[in-house]
């Protein structure tokens, strides 16, 4: 590896953590929405924040394939057997904020992103 | 394989009474169509329907809902009904039925033509004003003279008479009834019981006058007739209607040389075969055994054994049980087997009467204690479902048999669906047996449902709703189903009990719930189920912070959300009044944020494509104009829809938009477990369709009356009377005990008419704790209403006030711009999503 690579790369990582939004503007226990620049162009995003839990941040995608609406942010948070979830709230379908995938149909999974918090800045990794 | 029509035999219905129609049921589901081309001939231009409960075709059921079946169903099953069409002869000779319009050719006939009132011949019977309780045609009759008398009465104090009284009760009228026998209900009641009965129905204003012959009936003084009776006493009366007993109708049996009894009857064997073996009677037309049996259910079975004889199968009618459970004016009277102890030489009795509760009971039992052999009650029928079992299936008594009829502090005794053996007849309407019911279940079934839906146990009189429940339930334990009442994961407990804790521990918030009485995050189920229970309580702001993460999308954003993430808006307009000034306010709103306008059903304006971060914009020019939330978002109060009542309309008899919005304003905001709808009519047309809602008010002369637990959507439901000509205070303190015990005893997302149905005890038992206040609630449920009432306010009112919930609003948290995926089209002049 050469220098100017490294150098690259390590510029690279450095705009992927985009500042989102301040913590104040989340709401606990539930979700809010927000713009996100990807490879593949700006994305919605819904941010949850579940403060005092073991991960308090997940960032998964606003779009419901279901109802092809962007409403995942409006949906209610909760778990399936410890496995925290967010109901869509067009057609109910739950998706795992772990991992974006859906409880009720195995072949669709929503995008998620590393998110985490900066101070008081919410940070997303695209 | 199908049999082509041309081979088919033609098999001719005479009746289309509930029997005839039962037999009709019984073809279809048997698969006897495939055997035969069937006809019905049915004198009434009506459709079969229910009798049994025709007396409430005065207190709010019209022939639609007492009809049994529809013409579609005929039709579907290509069963030929002629309805308002008379049978003249049955021509023997040459196998054809004659009516006055054609002659049909047939190879078997069911007669099953019922009976009609006997009108005993007393000079005068005939004159005008002087009727018969039978058919909706009657009851129209009565009903029309009814409104030009102030006095009715009837004569004959049987179960049918005391029916019938009710009936003209029901329409104002004075109302008396005159017995020959020395008591009512003369083959159900001995003396002490029909002493009580007759004190019970007097109390409730009703005149009896008993051992009375009546000699004449001539042109009264005060009223349009008089009675004379035998001591050449009299009594004056508007209206007469004769109700002594029932007569086979049996004409057309006589006529084509059938074989019939002494005193009326078409004598039939046990295969319900007549004389004729090509014809067949059932029902009240048939003498069976010397006997005539007037009720519905051993109807039913002769209708089973005609079946099976018309299908070369082995069924047999073998005479009926004659136990009947009825109410009659309100007052429960039971009778089982030998309920007078002449039938069985040696019985012995226990009795026992209470004149201040007005009860009493009586056992027949066999010489040696062991067998229950006949029963009487009168004023609580609570003990006879278990009296029914016993004698029924021969079970041996318990040592001391006096302790089934005696009071105790835990109501009447219950014989546990375990000591029921598997020949235990449940429903005797439709004569399904507790091994019926195993049956189903180990097939599969695994609730209450399915197993009514799979046997139709309990879906004709309706008595044996608890029994059924508990028999499904024990045998479900039995096989080890769990039945699990838990309302998710998250809470080991019910919807009630949820309810009950928050209540008794006044717990505030869902963090506090959870942590104390569940696990985990909570979920969908409930965190909504939860938010509504704290909001019933406590009627605090469903936005504030602890609150609003625990909501549906709609509570959230207090909007409906639609299939393209759009909200849509509805302001209230109580009662559906609204004023030209506002009107103009909610057009220039839609035009100004572009949004779809639609009337609802509920008398409101529907504003469809808000975004979301418009909606607080447009909320303010609302609140601006006077406009408050209309909560089509919440499982709460939704609207009160009227008719426009006696300011306008020709016909009302009280304003019923006043009170409509008297109503919705003191009941906006209440959280309940699902919406719900009220209407309210000025008058008896009902055009406001109040007895399609939750809660139902139709305006009389004196007041109001109420329906309760109606529903439109997709089970109808029809609402049931719940209270009549109620003053406005009284309606108000009705209603609020009612919803409140609705909000804490119904199941999360359980509509009052689905929780009415499942409520043990029904009606009754819901007219106990609400207007007898039999559980000393009253007091606590208006008080908890009156909380709620005091706490309202508009919810939106609350949110644009404050900047901290107003930032929910915003599209994205990132970006002021709107969603650019949200597209609109335009269609008929609006627009619609893309």
């Amino acid at each position: 590896m050469n220098t100017a690579t490294a150098l690259k790369d390590e510029a690279h990582t450095d705009v992927t953590w985009q500042t989102i939004c301040t913590k104040a503007d989340l709401v606990t226990f539930s979700g809010v929405a927000a713009w996100l620049a990807t490879a593949e162009g700006p994305a919605q995003v819904a941010i949850f924040y579940l403060p005092g839990h073991a991960q308090e941040l997940y960032a998964i995608d606003h779009h419901d394939p279901f109802s092809d609406a962007n409403v995942i942010a409006r949906g209610i948070v909760g778990d399936i057997k410890g496995e925290p979830v967010v109901a869509s709230p067009i057609y109910k379908q739950h998706f795992r904020l772990e991992d974006g995938s859906c409880v009720e149909d195995e072949s669709v999974t929503l995008r998620t992103w590393p998110v985490r918090f900066d101070g008081e800045k919410v940070v997303i990794e695209a | 394989m199908t049999t082509p029509a041309s081979t088919k035999q033609r098999l001719i219905i005479i009746g289309n009474g509930m029997v005839g129609h039962h037999l009709v049921e019984q073809l279809v589901e048997q698969g006897a169509l495939d055997r035969y081309q069937v006809t019905v001939f049915g004198e009434e231009r009506h459709l079969a329907y229910d009798r049994v409960h025709l007396s409430e075709y005065f207190s709010g059921r019209d022939a639609d809902s007492l009809a049994l079946s529809t013409a579609d169903y005929y039709a579907e099953h290509g069963i030929e009904l002629r309805l308002n069409e008379a049978v003249l002869t049955i021509d023997r000779q040459a196998n054809e039925v004659v009516t006055d319009q054609d002659r049909y050719p047939y190879d078997r006939v069911v007669l099953a033509t019922g009976s009609f009132p006997f009108v005993p011949p007393i000079p005068g019977n005939d004159r005008d004003g002087c009727l018969v309780y039978r058919t909706l045609e009657d009851l129209d009759a009565i009903r029309a003279a009814a409104e030009k008398a102030n006095t009715g009465v009837v004569v004959g104090g049987g179960l049918l008479g005391l029916e019938a009284a009710n009936a003209l009760r029901g329409l104002d009228l004075d109302t008396a009834v005159v017995e020959f026998a020395p008591r009512l209900m003369p083959m159900q009641v001995d003396t002490e019981g029909g002493e009580l009965l007759r004190e019970k129905i007097e109390s409730l204003g009703v005149q009896v006058l008993t051992e009375r012959a009546t000699q004449c009936i001539e042109d009264g003084d005060t009223a349009r007739h008089r009675m004379v009776f035998q001591d050449d006493k009299i009594l004056e009366t508007d209206l007469i209607v004769f109700s002594a007993g029932i007569r086979p109708r049996d004409e057309l049996a006589r006529d084509c040389g059938l074989e019939v009894g002494e005193r009326g009857g078409v004598v039939i064997d046990d295969q319900c075969l007549t004389s004729d073996p090509q014809i067949l009677a059932i029902g009240e037309v048939a003498l069976w055994n010397q006997s005539i049996f007037g009720l519905v259910a051993p109807g039913y079975q002769m209708a089973k054994a005609a079946l099976s004889t018309l299908m070369g199968g082995e069924t047999r009618f073998q005479g009926a049980d004659m136990s009947t459970k009825l109410k009659l004016l309100g007052v429960d009277v039971g009778s089982i087997g030998d309920a007078h102890g002449n039938q069985n030489p040696g019985a012995r009795n226990f009795r026992y009467l209470d004149q201040i509760k007005q009860e009493y009971r009586k056992l027949v039992v066999s010489s040696d204690g062991k067998q229950l052999l006949g029963a009487m009650l009168v004023g609580d029928n609570g003990y006879f479902d278990t009296l029914m079992q016993y004698y029924d299936n021969g079970l041996e008594l318990p040592d001391d048999p006096a302790s089934l009829i005696l009071p105790s502090s835990e109501g009447a005794p219950a014989l546990g669906p375990d000591a029921l053996p598997e020949t235990a007849t449940i429903c005797s309407c439709h004569n399904v047996t507790k091994g019926d019911i195993c049956a189903t279940i180990d097939a599969g079934a695994v609730d209450l449902a399915t197993v009514k839906g799979d046997t139709k146990a309990s879906s004709g009189c309706g008595g044996c709703a608890a029994l059924l429940k508990s028999v499904v339930d024990h045998e479900l334990t039995a096989r080890g189903v769990e039945v699990d009442q838990s309302i998710c994961e998250h809470f080991a407990h019910t919807r009630q009990e949820l309810y009950d804790i928050v209540r008794v521990e006044g717990i505030k918030t869902f963090g506090e719930l959870i942590e104390t009485h569940g696990h985990g995050l909570g979920c969908d189920i409930c965190k909504p189920a939860v938010a509504s229970i704290l909001a019933s309580c406590f009627n605090e702001p469903i936005t504030d912070a602890a609150h609003v993460p625990l909501q549906d999308t709609n509570d959230t954003f207090m909007a409906n959300m639609q299939k393209n993430g759009t909200y849509s808006v509805v302001p209230r307009i109580a009662g559906g009044e609204i004023t030209p000034d506002k009107l103009v306010v909610l057009g220039q709103v839609a035009q100004k944020y572009g949004l779809y306008t639609k009337v609802t059903g509920g008398q409101r304006i529907d504003l469809f494509g808000a975004r979301l971060e418009d909606l607080p914009d447009i909320w303010g020019e609302l609140i601006e104009a006077g406009f408050e939330t209309g909560h089509a978002y919440g499982k709460s109060l939704r609207t009160v829809k009227s008719c426009v009542g006696s300011t306008w309309c020709r016909y009302g008899v009280q304003d019923s938009v006043g009170m409509a919005i008297q109503l919705e304003n003191r009941y906006k905001g209440l959280r309940a477990p699902h919406k719900i709808k009220f209407g309210v009519s000025g008058c008896t047309r009902e055009c406001a369709e109040a007895q399609s809602k939750d809660i139902g008010i139709i305006a009389t002369e004196h007041g109001w009356n109420l329906y309760v637990c109606g529903n439109g959507g997709m089970r109808p439901r029809h609402a049931e009377l719940f209270a009549t000509d109620l003053n406005d205070e009284q309606l108000y303190r009705t209603i609020d005990r009612f919803l409140m015990f609705y909000v804490r005893t119904a199941d999360r997302l359980q509509r009052t008419s689905v929780w009415r149905e499942n409520l043990e005890g029904g009606l009754d038992y819901l007219k106990e704790v609400i207007l007898d206040d039999s559980l000393g609630l009253g007091d606590e449920l208006e008080r908890q209403m009156q909380t709620v009432i005091d706490n309202y306010q508009c919810e939106w009112a609350d949110a644009i006030s404050d900047p901290e919930k107003l930032k929910r609003f915003r599209s994205f948290v990132n970006d002021a711009r709107p969603d650019p995926d949200i597209i609109f089209t335009s269609e008929r002049g609006q627009l619609r999503p893309a």
